[in-house]
């Protein structure tokens, strides 16, 4: 074969020897010369290849010119007495294997256009394969789909080495079919089990690659929705399993199961537990097998603490949970740091669910808001705006509670009380304490915080105070708020001339800095 | 049209009820034609309208009206002529004949004396005498046109008439008897008669001429007398114009300095010079005032209440702020530079004399420094102001004698002289930057001082404009200046005085920039956040812009516009920046003391500075237990960075001095963390940090360093093996645990009053006892260290539960009805005045309309019973016409049969 130099001369080197095989089976070693040009270094006739191999052997899948059945090895074909025609065909088989086998070598490429090129192929021969099966069925109306190939395509994937999140990102267009989804959550499983089984140490990469397949995997709601098939059949028998969103689900579990049954590195926690109550709880067949992974989160402590929250609170309200201690695990999960966290918004905004109950004993309620108050100590503005409110609501609920703010016959006490070291609400005595805290939040240098604090040096108002538009509050905002407000009357002014710039004697800069 | 005339009817009927209604005032005497309105009850207060009626009575009125009225028109309906008798009163029946007359005598004479013009004044009633006008007869000159004939008017001589009309002459008359007997015999006589007649009367006429002629002559002459008359009488007045003439062309020269003394403004009674007390005294009550004006906002009551306007606004007042009181006065003589030039010298004049104490080290110093004097001498002066804190601040300006001949003086004037004296106001900032670079310090200040007075808003119109924008250019150049490399803080340090002022002329201009560069600031931070969940510390721009923040406006108020945002941007840099390195703690260290200063007279309470301090103790604290307090969000309790401020090295906390943090330190370390490049990192140590080193240790650091100091100290300086490079730093944090250990004393001084406050500072306690217990430190730190723990160790005072203000006591229910004004009965109440309004015109609109169609009704009845008995009444006449007619042929018919039946007969 002359070789032409470029992609150009390339291109129509491969498209003479493509139409030569297609004409007439004589030419078909002109095969070899396509999956030669396979292996090339070069990106760009790769990319040829892979365009001359995709048409060739779709061609051929079409005619039906490839072996059907389970492929007899090379040799004993060739050297056996069979017809022409059938060894033609198995020798074709053979080449097509090797095209695919180089296909997914070519998944890891490192050009992503090669990659996304071999995944579509891979795709085209799914589908192709799918509408002519190269298997015999086993009995009339048995559902065929070629999952080998499928698996294979997974497999490279999820690779160990790679990031493949690009590729998966492309790969999603085909999990809009429920019968691929069906099929990916499988083998999706499988290839999870095989590589943890095979290394003894998970490489970061392959997690990061299976959580980005496991996440994109979204689960249709309703049993109609199951309609859509990559693979066309003329129609769907009942017997099917792909058609039946039970089983879908039961794949999906699986799936995530396996997946999270694994020790997994911190961060993957976070992001599974992030995405656990709206896009993996509503959609397993049975979510209460996930009690074991969110308790132990739930004991993890920290931001994953938090984060687990969520998922047990809709097993504790909508499938049952009895969750010894649970509130005491709540109290032990605020310190400081849950004002500063990212996910401080979600965290109060699940804490107010749980303490939304008014049969809560008023010891434990207490001690939640005496907690929170010591806490806003330390608090930035916005995030005090937010939990005042919060405090008050808390006492609002809970009148039993209100001895906080207003206890009139009260006796002068040494100390406070309350024991901040204390593990348990019950016996940290904030029912016998008072919130002075708030009141020293009074004195806070920004008004609307001292203002929210002093709403407990009235009776408190009935209705509560919505705390759902302030849980969002950033900093950023309330700076924006406060440029934007225009007060009544001209802007007032220092009185005392400024000297320069450290020139105020009893400032703390000008003591204790200086200016060269 | 219907309607029109109902009205019409209406009023007349109602215009004349004197006549008509005479029957009604005595009671109907027959029971039968009255008609009862029977009501089922009484009610009280309700006046019954139509208790009674009388349909008959009132029938035989409509239908009175009605032909009077309806019936006339319907009669008249295809008549076009209209005769319209207008003579007054003519239809009146009340009027007696006497009244009608004399009521149109004077109509008459009222119409005769309407004033033909409303200009004229003198118009009075023509007064006449036998319809002759007095003033017409009063006249008396009846001339008599020659070619008119005079004979016909009033004034006939007998003759004449007799001639003509032949009455009443004797002579006629005897004549007449003889003309009747001789008229045939004597014709001539007759025409002779009548010649001389003729002649008579044309040489009466002539005569008559020649009289008028000579009257009119007379009259002449007697005014040309009258004249000559005339102008001796009046010659005084030419007399008096001429004497002005004269005056006019010759003015005294003693009249016009008179004059000129008499108009001359006189001196205006002043106020008395003002003694040195008085002064005070007046400056002091001022200052209260505006102190006490200042505690009020900071307890945030109502500002609108004490917002004081200016007393008096003049029409011409530019709204610029200038007014020529004496309070303004005293601040605007900033403006001309003098109380600068002031500071400047003192300064200048310190830094002299501190050259000469310090002329010794001169010597120690790097080639590069000691080439700078300037710089160095600053760096003194600094220390100096250091040490001189205690003295009063009123000293500097009584060395201003001292200091003039001091070098820096002598630069300034310099500057002053070689300046132009005018400048354009920038219009944009590169302008500015183009005026001020390559200048001096003195010479930039001059410049920008020069532009503010040349640019003044009292000179001309635009310049507020231009100096408003100029405070945008000033800190957008300070900004610079702070980022520069090295940062210029000696300017901005000058500058500021200069944003003051402006500040202080438009504070709502400067608000709005200051409020800019704060807002560009946050968002820079929270764009990093955003993208990477933390922000690094920004330039020494943004700590720059919140110092000078708070020195242009008051820092204590509860609510302020600039002052607010830039407590929240400086609670931002203290919670969201992480402290990464050394210059990360210094310039931590600064906003911490700026947001200190900023609450040092409202003492409100910062949660984000005891966490601040909290973390600087903490990665100062050589060995942690962690127990009794937990570190909040920049800091960590484990980490890379959490012994950034450990220092080990003994030598160095033997020979550590406090003194005071560079600014510097802020912006140069942070270079060095850009670049990355270790010879810049070393080359920096070696040439800016060694200036310092050199003060700090006098003897020379040595190349002693142990490995250990600069292993802990890595983040700051990996590659500060070379000689000198860890002595620094060493000292440097321990600086900055002295500045640390300052603030949280005067965080405890602050918040020793708040309820909580032993709960706030556990956290600090329970560190601070650490560093003690370590002894590690130098004593002077171990010193601070005792007295910050000394005000944190006052025994807790004691707790009294909080307890609610009383709320008002609700009132008890009462079962008094509620009482209700009913404005009229029938009507619903309870609505407002307008609806109820409402309500009663559309009643009386649909009641008018219902009388209105009732009316037409009748008025149709009315018609067709007329139209019936007009075709009735044709009909009759025909009938009795037609039998009339038969009547007649039957006679005729009779007649003649009868005629005929004779005719038979014969």
């Amino acid at each position: 074969m002359e070789r032409d130099s470029g992609p150009e001369g390339v291109r129509r080197a491969l498209g003479r020897l493509l139409e030569a095989v297609l004409a007439s089976r004589g030419q078909a070693n002109a095969v070899f010369d396509v999956l030669a040009v396979l292996q090339s270094e070069d990106h760009e006739e790769t990319q040829e290849a892979v365009r001359a191999c995709s048409r060739l052997f779709g061609a051929l899948l079409e005619r039906g010119e490839l072996f059907v059945g389970s492929l007899p090895s090379e040799d004993a074909v060739m050297a056996g007495s069979q017809g022409a025609t059938r060894k033609y065909k198995v020798w074709m088989r053979h080449r097509y294997r090797s095209c695919l086998n180089r296909l997914q070598e070519l998944l890891v490429h490192p050009s992503f256009e090669v990659k996304e090129l071999a995944l579509s192929t891979l795709m085209k021969f799914v589908q192709l394969e799918g509408a002519r099966p190269l298997e015999k069925p086993k009995w009339d109306g048995y559902y065929l789909f070629p999952r080998q190939l499928f698996k294979a395509v997974v497999e490279g994937l999820l690779s160990p080495e790679d990031d493949c999140s690009l590729l998966l990102a492309r790969f999603r267009e085909y999990l809009e079919h429920d019968d691929i989804r069906y099929h990916t959550m499988q083998a999706a499983t499988d290839t999870v089990g095989r590589v943890t089984d095979r290394h003894p140490e998970v490489p970061l990469t392959f997690w990061n690659n299976a959580f980005t397949l496991l996440s994109s995997v979204s689960l249709p709601s309703q049993e109609r929705g199951i309609s859509s098939f990559y693979v066309k059949h003329g129609e769907l028998p009942r017997t099917w399993k792909v058609v039946h969103l039970k089983e879908h689900r039961k794949a999906f579990q699986g799936m995530w199961l396996g997946f999270l049954k694994h020790k997994l590195p911190l961060s993957l926690y976070k992001k599974v537990l992030v995405i656990m109550h709206d896009s993996i709880l509503p959609h397993l067949a049975q979510p209460s097998l996930m009690i074991d992974f969110l308790t132990r989160a739930y004991d993890v402590g920290g931001a994953i603490s938090l984060l687990a929250l969520n998922g047990l609170f809709i097993l504790i309200h909508q499938h049952n949970l009895e969750y010894p201690d649970f509130y005491r695990k709540l109290y032990g999960l605020l310190d400081p740091s849950v004002f500063h966290v990212k996910y401080r918004a979600r965290f109060f905004h699940l804490a107010d669910l749980f303490l939304s109950s008014s049969h809560l004993p008023a010891y434990l309620v207490a001690a939640f808001a005496k907690r929170l108050s010591r806490l806003a100590l330390t608090a930035p503005p916005e995030a005090l705006l937010m939990v005042l409110p919060f405090i008050c609501n808390l006492l609002r609920r809970h009148p039993a509670c209100r001895v906080l703010v207003h206890r009139p016959l009260g006796h002068e006490l040494d100390a406070d009380p309350y024991d901040p070291e204390e593990e348990d609400p019950a016996k940290s005595r904030a029912l016998e304490s008072s919130l002075w805290e708030l009141q020293a939040l009074q004195q806070h240098y920004h008004p609307e915080v001292s203002q929210a604090a002093s709403v407990i040096n009235q009776a408190l108002s009935v209705p509560e105070v919505s705390i759902a538009p302030l849980l969002e509050l950033t900093a950023f905002e309330v700076f924006e708020r406060d440029l934007k407000k225009k007060g009544q009357g001209s802007v007032p002014l220092e009185f005392i001339p400024a000297r320069g710039l450290l020139g105020r004697q009893d400032d703390f800069c000008a003591q204790h800095f200086t200016l060269s | 049209m219907g309607k029109a005339r109902l009205a019409a009817a209406r009023t007349r009927g109602a215009g004349a009820p004197a006549g008509a209604q005479g029957g009604r005032a005595r009671p109907n005497p027959n029971p039968f034609e009255v008609k009862v309105n029977r009501q089922k009850f009484p009610v009280l207060g309700r006046k019954a309208r139509h208790a009674v009626g009388q349909p008959g009575v009132s029938r035989a009125r409509a239908v009175h009206k009605r032909t009077q009225t309806l019936l006339k028109e319907y009669k008249e309906r295809d008549k076009s002529n209209v005769f319209t008798d207008k003579r007054f009163g003519e239809y009146s029946s009340t009027m007696s004949p006497e009244e009608k007359m004399m009521k149109r005598f004077a109509l008459e004479q009222q119409r005769q004396h309407e004033k033909k013009s409303i200009y004229n004044l003198n118009e009075d009633e023509e007064l006449t005498h036998y319809g002759q006008s007095l003033a017409d007869i009063e006249k008396h000159n009846d001339i008599v046109d020659s070619d008119s004939d005079t004979e016909e008017r009033g004034t006939l001589s007998a003759e004449l008439t007799a001639a003509h009309f032949g009455g009443g002459g004797g002579l006629l008359h005897k004549k007449t008897p003889q003309q009747q007997g001789e008229e045939g015999e004597k014709p001539r006589s007759r025409r002779e008669l009548i010649e001389e007649l003729i002649a008579k009367s044309k040489q009466e006429k002539r005569e008559r001429q020649a009289q008028r002629e000579g009257a009119l002559e007379l009259t002449e002459k007697l005014d040309q007398d009258w004249k000559e008359i005339q102008t001796l009488l009046t010659h005084r007045t030419p007399k008096s114009e001429n004497r002005d003439k004269k005056e006019r062309p010759k003015p005294d020269a003693y009249d016009m300095m008179v004059r000129e003394l008499g108009f001359e403004m006189k001196a205006q009674p002043s106020n008395r010079m003002k003694s040195e007390e008085e002064l005070a005294k007046e400056e002091q009550e001022r200052l209260q005032q505006l102190e006490a004006a200042r505690l009020r906002r900071m307890r945030g009551e109502d500002e609108g209440s004490e917002a004081r306007k200016p007393k008096h606004l003049s029409a011409d007042d530019l709204n610029d702020g200038f007014v020529l009181d004496k309070d303004d006065r005293r601040l605007l003589s900033y403006t001309d530079g003098k109380m600068s030039i002031e500071e400047e010298q003192s300064g200048e004049a310190s830094d002299g004399e501190s050259e000469e104490e310090q002329g010794e080290d001169l010597s120690e110093e790097d080639p590069e420094n000691s080439s700078d004097p300037d710089g160095h001498s600053d760096l003194e002066s600094d220390m100096d102001s250091e040490e001189d804190c205690g003295r009063p601040s009123g000293e500097p300006r009584q060395a201003l004698g001292e200091g003039t001949t001091s070098i820096g003086h002598r630069a300034q004037e310099a500057a002053r002289n070689q300046l132009p004296y005018t400048f354009a106001a920038p219009e944009s900032y590169e302008e500015l930057k183009s005026l001020l670079s390559g200048r001096t310090r003195e010479e930039q200040l001059v410049v920008v001082e020069r532009i503010q007075t040349c640019n003044h808003p009292s000179l001309a119109v635009g310049n507020k404009a231009k100096l408003e924008k100029l405070f945008g250019f000033l800190l957008e150049y300070i900004g610079d200046l702070a980022t520069d490399d090295p940062p210029n803080l000696r300017v901005i340090d000058k500058l500021v005085v200069q944003l003051y002022n402006l500040c202080q002329m438009f504070p709502d201009s400067a608000s709005d920039s200051i409020k800019f560069v704060l807002r560009d600031a946050m968002h820079e931070m929270e764009g990093a956040i955003e993208a990477r969940g933390r922000a690094a510390f920004p330039g020494l721009d943004v700590l720059m812009y919140l110092k000078i923040a708070g020195m242009l406006f008051p820092t204590s108020d509860l609510w302020h516009p600039v002052v607010t945002p830039a407590l929240v941007c400086m609670s931002q840099l203290l919670t969201k920046c992480p402290v990464l390195s050394l210059q990360d703690v210094v310039k931590g260290l600064f906003v911490c003391c700026v947001f200190l200063d900023y609450v040092s007279l409202s003492r409100r309470f910062i949660p984000e500075l005891v966490n601040f301090l909290l973390g600087i103790l903490y990665i100062a604290s050589p060995n942690k237990c962690g127990r009794g307090y937990t570190l909040v969000h920049p800091f960590r309790a484990s980490g890379k960075n959490s012994e950034l401020l450990v220092v080990s090295d003994e030598e160095d906390k033997a020979t550590w001095q406090r003194r005071g943090l560079s600014l510097h330190w802020a912006y140069r370390l942070k270079a060095q963390n850009k670049t990355e490049a270790n010879h810049t990192s070393r080359a920096w140590v070696g040439r800016q940090l060694h200036v310092d080193v050199v003060y700090i240790s006098p003897k020379p650091s040595g190349a002693k360093c142990p490995v250990g100091s600069a292993a802990v100290f890595r983040t700051m300086t990996l590659s500060a093996q070379g000689h000198g490079a860890a002595v620094l730093p060493n000292t440097t944090l321990l600086s900055c645990l002295a500045v640390c250990l300052a603030l949280v004393k005067g965080c405890t001084q602050f918040y020793s009053s708040l309820p909580s406050f032993y709960a706030i500072v556990r956290p600090l306690r329970a560190l601070l006892m650490e560093h003690l217990a370590g002894r590690s430190h130098p004593p002077e730190l171990q010193e601070l260290c005792q007295s910050a723990l000394a005000n944190l160790e006052e025994p807790e005072p004691r707790c009294r539960p909080l307890v609610c203000a009383k709320s008002k006591p609700e009132p008890l229910k009462l079962f008094t009805p509620r009482l209700v004004k009913v404005l009229e009965f029938g009507r619903k109440q309870g609505s407002s005045k307008q609806e109820q309004e409402r309500r009663r015109l559309i009643h009386k609109h649909k009641r008018e309309f219902k009388g209105a169609v009732r009316e037409i009704r009748r008025d149709n009845q009315f018609l067709a019973r007329m139209q019936l008995s007009e075709t009735l009444e044709r009909d009759a006449e025909r009938k009795r016409k037609v039998k009339q007619l038969f009547n007649s042929l039957a006679t005729q018919e009779g007649e003649w049969k009868a005629l005929k039946r004779k005719k038979f007969k014969k």
